[in-house]
C-alpha cells in the first residue's frame, strides 16, 4: 500500500519508539499534522513558541537518554529552533528536528516562509537533509535517529517540503543503516586502556575529571567503580554533575571558573588527571599554558576531534566511555594514595566552599535547603545565570541525569521548556526549575503549556531584579 | 606549512558547502579547492591545499572525518604524489614579434594554443603550480588578459590510493 510522505514520517517515529513531541503547526507542515492528528500512540504538545519545544525536546531527551524530537513549520518556524538546535549541539544532546519547507518547485524562489534552514543549521546540527524525493524519506528518518543517538549524540535536522509531505510510495523500513562515512569507534583500544591502567598504578596525585560524556553514555555506575577500588577523587564540570555523588567523600565538586576552589587547586597539584567524555573547555581550563603543568593527562572520548584539540594528551582512548571504563575495571589494581587525599582535606578545610550567612535569605541556602527536601527521583532543571551557579555548587547532585542545565551556549529561557519535556519524559520524577527573573522571562509564554497539558513542574525563580551575571561582571571587570 | 588532503565524499548536493562552511567557522584558510567525479558513482573527491602547523591538519583532518558525508580523509605529503593543475591563459598578441616569441615561450613549456584571432590567443597548461606560475610570469609583459586555473588535483605515486580498497 502507498502512503504519503506525512504518513511515511509518523510510520517512523512509531519505528523508532517516539511516545511524545514537540511543536506548533503552521503552513507548510500542515500534512503532516494532519497525520499526526488521527495518531493514538504518540503524544504532541503544542508549545507556544518553536524555541519552547526545541527545548523542551532537549530536556526530554537528557532526562530520558532516548532522542527528542520536534516539529516547526518553515521560514520563521524554522529560525525559531536555531537557538535550541545549538543548544544542543554544544552539549551534545540527540534531537531529531523536522521543519516544514515550502513545495520544492517553489525552494530557492523566495517563497511565503521560505528560508534556507539547512544552510542556517549547518553548522549547529550533527547532520541535516532537505528531502527531495519521497521515496528517500523513510531511509533519512532512519539515519537521522541513529545519527542523533549514536557516537557523539546530536541535533539532525530534516527539512520537509510540502509537496513530499503529499507525495506517495510506498513504505518500507530500511533492516539497518548503512552509512559509509560514518562509524564512530565503540570499542576502546585495549593497549591504550592498558597503558592507561599503567599510568594510574604509578600515579600518586591522580584526579578523575568528569563531564556530560559520562552521563550520555551512561557510565556513572563504571565510574563508580573504578573510584571506589582506587580511591582517585572526583571533579566534574556542570554537564558532569550527578556522574558521581557529590555526597561522597571523594566528591571535589564542581571544577573551573564556577567552581569549588578545592577542586581547581587539586587539579593544578595533580599528577595524573583522568579526563572522562569532557572537552577541556575554557570555562574549566582558564589560561591553557597555565593548566594542569605537572599533570600526565589519559583522555577518554567517543569524539577523536576533542582529544588534542585545546590540550595535549598522553594517552587518548577513543570509544564509548561505558565500555571503556569496564575494561579498566578489569585491570585496574586497588589503591589508595594516602597523602594525596589528605593534601586535599587540607585545601577542602582551607578553601570551603563557603558564604556569609547572615540574617538575610541568602540564594546558596535556598539552595542548601531545596537539596535537603528534596526527594530521591528529583531532578533539578536550571536557566543560565548566578541562580545556575549557586544550583550546581550548593545542591547535592547524586544521580545521572538529576541535573538539566544549558552548558556550552548558556541559553537563557532553556530552563523552563527544558524542565517541561523532562517531564513528559519521566512523569514519575519530581522536577524543580529553578530560574532566574531575567531567564525565565525569556520563555516564560511555556506557562501555558503547562496550565494546558497539565504538567506538573515546580519552578523557583531567584527574583532579585537584576540580571545578575551581568551585573556581576560589570561590578568586577568595567 | 602547506599541506595537500584529498577528501572522498558522497555526491550529494550540500557538501561542497558543509565543507566549505567548516574550514571558515574552524579559521582553517583554503588555498585551493578542486572538486570532480571519482571513479565511483556517487563519490566525489576534493582536493583541498591548507596552510598550517601539525596541529591545525590534524584538526582539520578529525573535523572534516565527523561529517557524515566525509567517507575518508587522506593528508597527501609531496614526496610521495604527483600533483597537476590546470591553467587557461588569455595573452594579447596585437604585435607580429610578440606572437612568435609567445609562440616559442609556448613551446618551450608544452603548452597548447586552443584559440587565437588576431587579438589574442588562449594558452592552456598543465602542471605542478611552479611551473604554471613560472609561464603566466613569462606570458605577463605581453599583457594578460584573463587567467583561469583549476586548483590542484593530486594522487598518491605507486600503488597506494586514498578510499585503500583494493580493486
Amino acid at each position: 500500500m502507498k502512503l504519503t510522505g506525512a504518513q511515511i514520517v509518523v510510520e517512523c517515529l512509531k519505528k523508532e519508539d517516539v511516545k511524545v513531541i514537540f511543536g506548533i503547526p503552521g503552513g507548510a507542515i500542515m500534512p503532516l499534522y494532519d497525520v499526526l492528528y488521527s495518531e493514538t500512540s504518540i503524544k504532541h504538545i503544542l508549545t507556544r513558541h518553536e524555541q519552547g519545544a526545541v527545548h523542551a525536546a532537549d530536556g526530554y531527551a537528557r532526562a530520558t537518554g532516548k532522542v527528542g524530537v520536534c516539529i516547526a513549520t518553515s521560514g520563521p518556524g524554522a529560525t525559531n529552533l536555531v537557538t535550541g538546535l545549538a543548544n544542543a549541539h554544544l552539549d551534545s544532546i540527540p534531537l531529531v528536528a523536522f521543519t516544514g519547507q515550502v513545495p520544492t518547485n517553489l525552494i530557492g524562489t523566495d517563497a511565503f516562509q521560505e528560508v534556507d534552514i539547512n544552510g542556517i543549521t549547518l553548522p549547529i546540527t550533527k547532520n541535516n537533509y532537505v528531502v527531495r524525493d519521497v521515496r528517500d524519506l523513510a531511509r533519512i528518518v532512519q539515519e537521522a535517529f541513529y545519527i542523533a543517538r549514536t557516537g557523539r549524540p546530536g541535533p539532525v535536522l530534516i527539512d520537509f517540503p510540502k509537496d513530499i509531505q503529499l507525495a506517495q510510495t510506498e513504505f518500507k523500513y530500511p533492516e539497518s543503516v548503512s552509512l559509509n562515512g560514518y562509524k564512530p569507534t565503540f570499542s576502546g583500544n585495549v593497549k591504550q586502556i592498558k597503558a592507561a591502567v599503567q599510568e594510574i598504578k604509578n600515579a600518586k596525585r591522580p584526579i578523575i575529571y568528569a563531564g556530560g560524556g559520562v552521563i550520555s553514555s551512561n557510565a556513572s555506575s563504571e565510574l563508580r567503580d573504578l573510584v571506589f577500588k582506587t580511591n582517585i577523587p572526583v571533579t566534574t564540570t556542570l554537564m558532569g554533575l550527578g556522574s558521581f555523588p557529590e555526597t561522597h567523600s571523594l566528591s571535589l565538586g564542581m571544577l573551573g571558573m564556577h567552581g569549588t576552589a578545592y577542586a581547581n587547586y587539586a587539579v593544578s597539584a595533580a599528577d595524573l588527571i583522568i579526563a572522562l567524555g569532557v572537552r577541556f573547555d575554557d570555562r574549566i581550563t582558564g589560561k591553557l599554558d597555565e593548566f594542569a603543568l605537572k599533570a600526565k593527562i589519559i583522555h577518554i572520548d567517543i569524539d577523536p576531534a576533542e582529544v588534542g584539540k585545546n590540550i595535549l594528551v598522553d594517552i587518548p582512548i577513543i570509544g564509548d566511555i561505558k565500555n571503556i571504563l569496564e575494561k579498566l575495571n578489569k585491570y585496574i589494581l586497588k589503591k589508595k594514595e594516602t597523602e594525596w587525599l589528605n593534601t586535599i582535606e587540607d585545601y577542602r578545610r582551607k578553601y570551603p566552599l563557603k558564604y556569609i550567612n547572615n540574617e538575610e535569605l541568602k540564594p546558596q541556602y535556598i539552595m542548601e535547603t531545596i537539596s535537603k527536601i528534596a526527594r530521591d527521583n528529583t531532578i533539578i532543571v536550571t536557566d543560565v545565570g548566578q541562580h545556575q551557579m549557586w544550583a550546581a555548587l550548593f545542591y547535592q547532585f547524586t544521580e545521572p541525569r538529576s541535573f538539566i542545565s544549558s552548558g556550552g551556549l548558556g541559553t537563557m529561557g532553556y530552563g523552563f521548556p527544558a524542565a517541561l519535556g523532562a517531564k513528559m519524559g519521566c512523569p514519575e520524577k519530581t522536577v524543580i526549575c529553578i530560574s532566574g527573573d531575567g531567564s525565565f522571562q525569556m520563555n516564560q509564554q511555556e506557562i501555558a503549556t503547562a496550565v494546558y497539558n497539565n504538567i506538573a513542574v515546580t519552578v523557583i525563580i531567584m527574583n532579585n531584579g537584576y540580571l545578575g551575571m551581568v551585573r556581576q561582571w560589570q561590578e568586577l571587570f568595567f | 606549512m602547506r599541506h595537500t588532503i584529498a577528501v572522498l565524499v558522497k555526491d550529494h548536493p550540500g557538501v561542497l558547502a558543509r565543507v566549505a562552511s567548516l574550514f571558515t567557522r574552524r579559521g582553517f584558510n583554503i588555498e585551493s579547492l578542486a572538486v570532480g567525479h571519482t571513479e565511483e558513482t556517487g563519490i566525489s573527491r576534493m582536493t583541498i591545499v591548507v596552510k598550517g602547523d601539525q596541529r591545525v591538519l590534524e584538526q582539520i583532518t578529525k573535523q572534516l572525518n565527523k561529517l557524515i558525508d566525509v567517507i575518508r580523509v587522506k593528508d597527501i605529503s609531496p614526496q610521495n604524489s604527483v600533483e597537476r593543475e590546470l591553467a587557461l591563459i588569455k595573452v594579447n598578441t596585437n604585435s607580429l614579434p610578440a606572437r612568435s616569441e609567445i609562440i616559442q615561450t609556448v613551446d618551450i613549456f608544452r603548452a597548447n594554443i586552443i584559440d587565437v584571432n588576431s587579438q589574442i590567443m588562449t594558452i592552456e597548461t598543465t602542471g605542478t603550480e611552479d611551473k604554471i606560475n613560472a609561464l603566466i610570469e613569462l606570458l605577463r609583459p605581453f599583457g594578460l588578459k584573463e587567467v583561469t586555473r583549476t586548483g590542484k588535483i593530486a594522487l598518491s605515486r605507486g600503488s597506494i590510493t586514498t578510499s585503500g580498497l583494493k580493486k
